[in-house]
């Protein structure tokens, strides 16, 4: 009920324009008008925050049958929801969003090498940059991978966003079991919005690549580019740097920025934790509820005065039984999912500060160089400069996707919390209804009787 | 002074609260009379004891002392205090009579019952050693929390005693209330260990009795299931309240964790914990996960209840063993009868219908002369007729028993629906008052999260 009302909610798609500003001169190109505020401006405090699509969106328009069949493409299987949601927005806000991205649609292949998945991905534009409006494309996990490893590339102290791991270990969930399945549907659903609603990610090349290419395309597309090596060799480099213990010069900024990482990852964990406990106990608790309700109707048949006392508690139980079943399936549909991406942010952020350090220490070592040659001066010199500029983008690419990081963070904390407290309230209220009614149901007889026992 | 030895001390002449007043009993009393006079009709409910004073087992005590081997033991012993309501109407406070007694004695006492009234549907006790017990209860008789509740299970009893239409009545239990010193003696000058059934003739009876009142078979039925079911629905209750304690506490736990995130956050903190807002989330999770424990000792009370009638199940079916016993009893007795008939026809007649041992040693050694037939005949004639005689009252018996002890359950069962679907309302109530408190907390959850 409360979740329904929630989702044109007030959380806007920032001007595109203030918050690519923080983009800074290397990026590739921000869109016109990017001169401006630094940072996204917040006018109020939710109204501006980067509206990532809501995973109980989600399952709010797919239990509606009406919207489902309103929508034109895969009747059969839920709806992507978030076309409809972008759909709603586009009509409301139509200057803001102009690329639309759909996950759905599973499809196992199998070959004589190996049995995979494929997702199909759906895209609507009217960006100019795009040959056509419309392209549907197959992508399996090993894109995504690819993608992911494409925009750390090419930005490397910008916030890319988590991709659902590769297997899960803990949860014995088979590997191409459904519930696995859709999870990371929703998951990979998630990761391609959150970089179109990226400032400067959703004018990548390689993600419109991804987008776009059919099968070959991007195969072939894949195999030119650096490719492993270099992104290893920057793993390493950022390893090395760590090693160090923290690189010179670092602004005050990031090493707070790095204090703040540290413990946010560890409160992460520890509610991740807290989260998956809750839910394991609240199965428990419903499977001993299954149980509990039947034995009263049992009981009645054995009874005659309160027989109808009796069926009234087990239908009572039964449902508050079917509501936890409700109150349980929202925690592991929204609360920890969310919390699970921000387990995985913590690592990306952690990995982003490191990239900056390093980078920083390309500087330093320049400068140090600078310092001990006598000959080169010029050139060192020049490389420096470059180096200073390098480090200038990064820092403030940085700092601008840390601002927007930290409040689409907030934004979904708050919105995962209160979609927990809304859960529970709903449950309350049901067993509260139920519990009532079945009340007033044996008060009534009570005083029925009371009255039939007054007349002579 | 052997006095009421085989008799039961019965007809408690209602008045007054004073002890050892007799009225009406035969002149010279000091001991208890050899001779009742016939138990007055069963009290109303207006007469009941109950109504006259007021019963509370109020205290517990941890006792020690030597037992019966002379061995140390712990035990707790149970303050029962009584007063007269009479005089309270009148404005005055009348004095609170009390004594201290231990579990053992309440079992002597119901046993006691049980024996002295098979016809009537005893009140259990609370039981012996705590059941059904989920993980925060012990199972330790010395546990205070168990020690509380079968306080209570007490006080019921002895009020269910006090309002029972003919237990009421019965000295010894008065005695019990009342006089402190003397009372176990007293009990068993009774005697009634000797009348009380063994079991194994009862279970005897049970199989081999023919004709049984249908309806005591039914009950036998009846109270079988109940005991069933309502064990079962206690144990998977005691699950339940195991799995929701767990789920409570474990939101517990985000207490912590939110304040020290709220810590980093300046942004979020105040949602998450303000400075000297008493109503920030850690708080509220505390509370929610603290109030599982006084919502599970409410619902305790309940199972409580239900488990009373799980023992009243017990005493049901004594009810129904002993009506098997005396059917049995009497099928045996008119079997006899008829046997000790057809030797008596046997030997006038001289014809031999039956094959006899008697008949086959005659037959080789002899026949009896005419004077030993005429003496067997005789003893028979009058084994017959003390026979008819106890018979015939047997029946008599029997019948009156089917009688009082059928009243007796169908003030049972009365008791028994309206008892169940108060409690069942008390658990719906119980279910309404958590679930408010549910909305409450989550209400200002929610509203800590909006701030964040």
């Amino acid at each position: 009920m409360e979740a329904e009302g929630r989702v044109p909610g007030p959380p806007l798609h920032p001007p595109p324009a203030a918050a690519a500003a923080a983009g800074g001169g290397a990026e590739p190109e921000p869109p016109a008008g990017a001169a401006g505020a630094a940072r996204a401006p917040p006018p109020a405090a939710a109204a501006v925050l980067e509206f990532d699509d809501d995973e109980d969106d989600l399952e709010v328009f797919s239990k509606d049958a009406s919207l489902a069949e309103a929508n034109s493409f895969s009747p059969s299987m839920p709806t992507s929801p978030s076309s409809m949601i972008n759909q709603y927005k586009f009509e409301d806000e139509p200057e803001l969003r102009d690329l639309f991205i759909t996950v759905d649609d599973p499809e196992s292949h199998i070959t004589a090498i190996e049995t995979f998945i494929t997702y199909r991905v759906v895209t609507k534009t009217s960006r100019s940059e795009f040959d056509s409006s419309e392209y549907e494309v197959r992508r399996r996990y090993q894109d995504f991978l690819w993608l992911k490893s494409k925009l750390e590339e090419a930005h490397p102290t910008l916030i890319i966003p988590p991709l659902p791991e590769k297997f899960i270990m803990k949860g014995m969930v088979e590997r191409f079991s459904d519930e696995f399945i859709e999870t990371r549907r929703k998951a990979l659903h998630k990761f391609l919005n959150r970089i179109a609603d990226h400032p400067t990610l959703t004018f990548n090349e390689d993600f419109k690549i991804f987008l776009t290419a059919q099968a070959w395309e991007l195969s072939s597309h894949k195999k030119q580019g650096p490719g492993l090596l270099s992104r290893m060799g920057q793993t390493v480099r950022a390893v090395a740097s760590s090693v160090r213990g923290g690189v010179k010069n670092r602004p005050e900024m990031f090493t707070e920025m790095n204090d703040y990482m540290e413990t946010f990852s560890q409160k992460i964990n520890v509610l991740d934790k807290i989260a998956h406990r809750i839910y394991k106990e609240e199965r428990e608790y419903f499977n001993e509820m299954k149980e509990y309700g039947p034995i009263h109707t049992l009981w009645s048949a054995s009874e005659e005065d309160i027989a109808d006392s009796l069926k009234g508690v087990a239908s009572c139980i039964d449902k508050c039984c079917k509501a936890t079943e409700k109150r349980m399936a929202g925690l592991s549909e929204n609360l920890l999912p969310i919390i699970h991406e921000y387990v995985l942010y913590s690592e990306i952020l952690m990995g982003v500060l490191k990239r900056r350090d390093q980078i920083q220490g390309e500087l330093n070592s320049k400068v140090d160089a600078l310092a001990n040659k006598k000959a080169e001066k010029d050139l060192i010199t020049e490389e420096i400069g470059k180096l200073e500029d390098k480090v200038e983008c990064a820092n403030n690419a940085l700092k601008a996707d840390w601002d927007r990081w930290k409040q689409n963070m907030q934004y979904d904390m708050r919105s995962a919390f209160t979609n927990v407290a809304d859960n529970n309230l709903r449950y309350y209220e049901e067993c509260l209804a139920t519990w009532e009614s079945f009340l007033t149901s044996q008060t009534a007889d009570l005083h029925l009787e009371e009255v039939s026992e007054d007349r002579p | 002074m052997e006095s009421a030895a085989a008799e039961p001390s019965r007809s408690r002449p209602e008045e007054g609260e004073e002890e050892g007043e007799a009225d009406g009993a035969a002149p010279g009393s000091g001991p208890p009379p050899a001779e009742q006079p016939p138990a007055p009709a069963a009290a109303t409910m207006e007469d009941c004891l109950a109504k006259k004073i007021e019963i509370t087992v109020s205290e517990a005590e941890k006792r020690t002392g030597r037992n019966a081997v002379n061995m140390q033991e712990t035990y707790t012993a149970y303050l029962i205090e009584t007063r007269a309501i009479e005089s309270q109407n009148e404005g005055q406070c009348s004095p609170v009579d009390s004594l201290w007694r231990r579990y053992s004695e309440f079992e002597l006492l119901r046993n006691y019952l049980l024996v002295t009234y098979p016809h009537i549907v005893v009140p259990p006790l609370p039981e012996k050693r705590a059941d059904f017990v989920w993980h925060k209860l012990s199972a330790d008789n010395m546990d205070p929390d168990f020690v509380e509740r079968r306080r209570i299970g007490l006080e019921n009893f002895l009020l269910r005693v006090a309002s029972h239409p003919v237990l009421c009545q019965d000295n010894i239990f008065y005695s019990f209330l009342t006089q402190e010193g003397g009372w176990k003696e007293m009990v068993n000058e009774t005697g009634f260990q000797l009348k009380a059934d063994s079991r194994l003739k009862a279970l005897n009876a049970t199989f081999r009795v023919k004709n049984p009142d249908k309806r005591f078979t039914e009950l036998k039925h009846y109270s079988d299931e109940l005991q069933s079911i309502i064990s079962h629905l206690l144990r998977v209750r005691a699950r339940v309240a195991d799995r929701l304690y767990g789920v409570y506490k474990v939101h517990g736990n985000y207490g912590r964790v939110f304040s020290e995130w709220s810590a980093i956050e300046k942004e979020m903190g105040d949602g998450l914990q303000s400075a000297g807002h008493h109503m920030d989330v850690g708080c509220i999770v505390t509370r929610y996960a603290a109030s599982i424990d006084d919502i599970l000792e409410e619902e305790e009370h309940y199972a409580d209840q239900l488990k009373e009638y799980l023992f009243y199940a017990e005493a049901l079916r004594a009810v129904c063993r002993k009506h098997e016993l005396m059917q049995y009893d009497l099928e045996m007795a008119a079997q006899d009868l008829t046997s000790k008939k057809q030797q008596c026809e046997e030997l006038a007649t001289g014809t031999v219908r039956t094959f006899s041992l008697k008949g086959m040693t005659s037959k080789l050694f002899g026949q009896e002369t005419p004077e030993q037939r005429e003496a067997k005949i005789k003893v028979l004639e009058e084994q017959i007729q003390e026979g008819e005689e106890q018979l015939k009252s047997k029946n008599l018996e029997g019948r009156d028993f089917v009688k009082s002890a059928w009243a007796d359950i169908e003030r049972f069962k009365e008791q028994k629906n309206r008892d169940l679907k108060e409690a069942l309302i008390s658990y719906a109530v119980m279910q309404i008052s958590m679930c408010k408190k549910g909305i409450q907390v989550w209400t200002n959850a929610k509203e800590c999260f909006s701030k964040m």
